[in-house]
């Protein structure tokens, strides 16, 4: 995202509550909300021109509870959708949020696409390794083992990893983060916020109902490891380091993985429009209309 | 009803005032071309002209025809029989002989074809089209060429305007280099001063059409840039044939007017991304061709639902599944007005020809626009690559401004009016109130909030119906020919209008009472069809798609669970080739017996 300008306005919480989440209660999402509540506040983005895109899911339900401009799709789409509006409005700021089986499966070759085109937007995952809204089956980070409704005798498929992925489409920014660190989670959204081009962040954001505990092992609370990135050392521009990174066993590090500068697919467009519209001179539209009709006669 | 084609020939195109010309070989041949170049000249030379051409899937190498239709008056379809025809191999020569009618003439390159006696009073004229360029340009050419050489064969046959056709095929080849444009010419040149002593040369008299702003050009492009008058800045696609020449051309013109075209990973990406541009308010644009379209159709359901406005074109080719990539049928009807989950209304549009095609695409942009609601233009393969010559459309009169709507809105708004058609405040549009809606697929209330409140559901169910039932009150007549009243009305829609016109006349010119129909607006119908149809014995419905298990086409099933009309009877075709004339007589006649 580009740096916003100056807000005419401070945006409060009560501004951006909309509808009370229909989550149950403890579900990590909670805290993926206020998070972004608490940075778009302050960062001081224009109240209308901050956008809210979803597909289907309980993570996807996130447009309701945000008094944003919204927009709720189907299911696996939000990124495509997404894209049109980052590059028809350049002016406004475009969030995705949704879940692993919206993001990484129904939707998966969408987010390769998304990152190889570079295109100007942020996008949450609310990954908790399972279907939620649909009630418990399998999801494509589900571990190899875990018992769900459609694997009764433990997943057997292997799980896909969500940040090499990235790294391999050619995503510029990617970090990984905790729903239950919300310092590190505000940073990372800002940070991604802040990126120009395609970010992502890998939330790990556990569904209390069918998946509890999923994410205790990264919880020092739960007597987890919340082990982080050590940017001093790390290359943040190298892919290589990124799938190293991206290849440790669970819990793994959290922070940014990948951060990268490329021109995004909104600058690739807008520079064709400036050159064709360069080139038109001081036609009207309706003019440019008749030259094209007149080299057909 | 099935087709027994009538064995006796055609009348038309007896005169040098309308000629059909067939040119049969393969599609490296560049026949292609040649065929353009003539259209081309037509429309520069005031005569109509109507194209042909079907294409093989594989890139190189595979049987491709082209056939022109020139005419003085105007050129209603591509012509049932060929009063010329060239053979570039064999088994073009085998294969097409039998489309040349009785007395007709066949140009084959003695190079490549043994010629075959017939009986058919057909005049044989061998000429060796390739060693006769190679000849001409010299010995590296190979084959290339052949098709100017042949172009200029046919320039002195009937005597055509030579330095206007040779600018033609210089602008072709403007850019390229020196050698290819010399190579051009002097191929062009040998073909025109070959003896051709067997025939007269026969003169081609031009027609009286105003040559000043006539264009010669393909549905396709017609298409493309009616979306462009209609307001349509921003749209995103994935290649499929005959639908991508499409994106390519909006790829390249809408950046000039400040929008983009994006290819994107898939169909289901370039449905999302265009409602993502509708959404953000601009007029915004998805295509495909069938089986694309069936990736849409959950997206087309969420436009409906949502109630956004957003055009898709479907470029109808030969189905099911991958089906008949390059060749015509109409087949998409049903899945173009109900191919979508749950009751999912949406307008569905067809345009009649090349020249259609612009006005249908603007008519498209103002319905999505002021019912906000998706629009399907359903062109079809024949209608996408044929060539045309008509009048230039005038702007003045059919532009229509782009806008972005981004006023305040104030503490009336709702996203979804239960009293009104919904005018979305798009993303930017400050809120008075400080509230701020989320446009949904899952069924809401007035102000977007989800709701399963049964009535709500029937309510907004209704609301969604209704803008239908007002745009087909509003609805202008529909595309009205001949008699109106009588022994038959044909009922058609898309390309299969300048058959049935022109079946029409000549069934009027034997003294039959016959009218016909054509729509633009397949749906919603306009009301008081079944009133029209009232005033005939028969109505017979030309449609290039099955006549499914009841024995009725798409358009005639509709039309008959719409007005329970039992005259209604259709004629279907689908041997992917669009209907001849005579095809559609017999069939006529057929019903017309029955009293
Ligand atoms: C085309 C389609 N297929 C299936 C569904 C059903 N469905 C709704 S949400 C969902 C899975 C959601 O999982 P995830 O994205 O991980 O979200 P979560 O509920 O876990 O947050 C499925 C399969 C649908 N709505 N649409
Ligand atoms: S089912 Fe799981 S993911 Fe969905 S709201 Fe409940 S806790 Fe959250
Ligand atoms: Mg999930």
């Amino acid at each position: 995202m580009s740096e916003p300008a100056a807000a005419p306005e401070r945006l409060t919480k009560k501004m951006l509550k909309a509808d009370h989440p229909t989550w149950c209660p403890g579900c990590g999402d909670f805290a993926v909300l206020a998070s972004f509540f608490n940075v778009v506040q302050k960062l001081g983005i224009p109240h209308e021109k901050i956008v809210c895109v979803a597909g289907i899911g309980c993570s996807s339900r996130f447009p309701y509870f945000v008094n944003t401009h919204g927009i709720h799709f189907i299911h696996g789409r939000a990124v495509p959708l997404a894209t049109g509006i980052s590059l028809s409005r350049p002016d406004l700021h475009v969030f995705v949020f949704g879940g692993d089986g919206d993001g990484y499966s129904i939707g998966g070759n969408h987010l390769n696409h998304a990152a190889r085109k570079n295109v100007n937007l942020s996008y949450v995952i609310m990954d908790n390794f399972v279907y939620g809204l649909t009630k418990n089956q399998t999801s494509p980070t589900t571990p190899i083992g875990r018992k769900s409704k459609t694997d009764p005798r433990g997943a057997i498929d292997q799980p896909i990893n969500p940040m090499s992925q990235l790294v391999a489409s050619g995503a510029t920014f990617i970090a990984r983060t905790h729903a239950a660190q919300v310092k590190h989670m505000n940073e990372m959204f800002e940070r991604a916020i802040l990126h120009p081009g395609f970010a992502v962040v890998e939330t790990l954001s556990e569904c209390t109902m069918f998946y509890p505990g999923a994410f205790d092992d990264g919880n020092p609370r739960k007597g987890g490891k919340f082990d982080l990135v050590d940017e001093k050392t790390q290359d943040m521009e190298s892919n290589l380091a990124a799938l190293e990174l991206a290849e440790l066993e669970a819990p793994g590090k959290f922070g940014v993985f990948l951060e990268k500068q490329r021109p995004t697919k909104n600058e690739g467009e807008r520079a064709w429009i400036a050159d064709a519209q360069a080139k038109a001179a001081d036609l009207s539209e309706k003019d440019l209309l008749r030259q094209r009709f007149a080299a057909m006669r | 009803m099935s087709i027994t084609p009538s064995p006796t020939r055609d009348e038309q195109c007896e005169s040098l005032r309308n000629a059909v010309i067939r040119f049969a070989g393969h599609s490296q041949d560049g026949i292609q071309s040649i065929g353009a170049f003539l259209a081309q000249l037509a429309g520069t030379t005031a005569q109509d002209v109507m194209t042909y051409m079907t294409i093989p899937s594989t890139i190189s190498g595979g049987p491709s025809i082209f056939q022109v239709h020139l005419g003085s008056g105007k050129v209603l379809h591509p012509g049932d029989e060929a009063d010329t025809l060239v053979a570039f191999y064999q088994d073009s020569y085998d294969n097409h002989l039998k489309s040349l009618r009785d007395g007709g003439i066949c140009f084959y390159d003695s190079d490549n074809v043994e010629e075959v006696k017939d009986e058919r009073g057909i005049i044989h004229i061998g000429v060796p089209f390739t060693t006769a360029t190679i000849e001409a340009i010299g010995g590296t050419a190979k084959s290339r060429g052949k098709n100017l050489f042949v172009l200029g064969v046919l320039c002195s046959v009937y005597q055509l305007d030579r330095e206007k056709l040779f600018a033609i095929v210089a602008k072709k080849f403007g850019g390229k280099s020196e050698d290819i444009l010399r190579n051009a010419q002097l191929a062009f040149d040998a073909g025109a001063a070959w003896p051709v002593h067997d025939i007269e040369h026969m003169p081609f008299v031009p027609g009286e059409n105003s040559a000043e702003k006539r264009l010669s050009t393909d549905g396709n492009t017609m298409l493309s840039l009616g979306l462009i008058a209609g307001g349509c800045r921003f749209g995103a696609g994935y290649p499929i044939t005959p639908w991508s020449t499409i994106m390519e051309m909006l790829r390249v013109e809408l950046p000039k007017y400040g929008g983009m075209f994006i290819q994107v990973e898939d169909e289901l990406a370039a449905v999302s991304m265009a409602i993502g541009a509708a959404y953000s308010g601009h007029l915004a644009i998805t295509g495909s061709s069938g089986p694309g379209l069936s990736l849409k159709s959950e997206a087309i359901g969420y436009a409906t639902m949502a109630e956004l406005p957003l055009i898709v074109c479907n470029i109808q080719r030969g189905g099911p599944s991958t089906g008949l990539p390059t060749s015509v049928e109409q087949s998409d009807l049903l899945q173009a007005i109900y191919g979508s989950h749950g009751d999912s209304p949406r307008v569905v549009l067809a345009p009649r020809d090349v020249e259609d095609c612009f006005y249908t695409a603007i008519e498209a942009c103002r319905i999505a626009r002021e019912y906000s609601t998706p629009v399907i233009i359903l062109s079809d393969q024949a209608i996408a690559t044929r060539i045309e010559a008509f009048e230039e459309p005038d702007l003045e009169k059919h532009w229509r401004e782009p806008t972005l709507d981004l006023n305040e809105r104030g503490a009336d708004f709702k996203p979804y009016p239960l009293d009104a058609i919904t005018q979305h405040s798009a993303p930017g549009s400050r809120s008075s109130e400080g509230k701020y809606p989320v446009v949904t697929g899952l069924e809401h209330d007035e102000w977007g909030h989800p709701s399963a409140n049964p009535k709500m559901h029937a309510d907004m169910t209704a609301k969604r119906r209704n803008k239908l039932v007002k745009l087909a009150n509003s609805l202008p007549s529909p595309d009205f020919y001949g008699d109106e009243q009588g022994e038959l009305l044909f009922v058609g829609w898309g390309s299969t209008y300048g058959p049935i016109k022109e079946a029409t006349d000549r069934l009027r010119a034997e003294g039959h009472k016959v009218g016909s129909l054509h729509l633009r607006h397949v749906h919603p119908l306009r009301n008081g069809l079944d009133q029209i149809f009232d005033h005939y014995t028969h109505i017979l419905v030309p449609e290039m798609n099955d006549e499914g298990p009841y024995g009725h086409g798409q358009l005639a099933t509709l039309l008959r669970s719409v007005t329970c009309n039992p005259a209604i009877q259709s004629v279907n075709k689908v041997e992917g080739i669009t209907f001849r004339v005579r095809e559609l007589i017999s069939a006529a006649e057929k019903l017309m017996a029955q009293g």
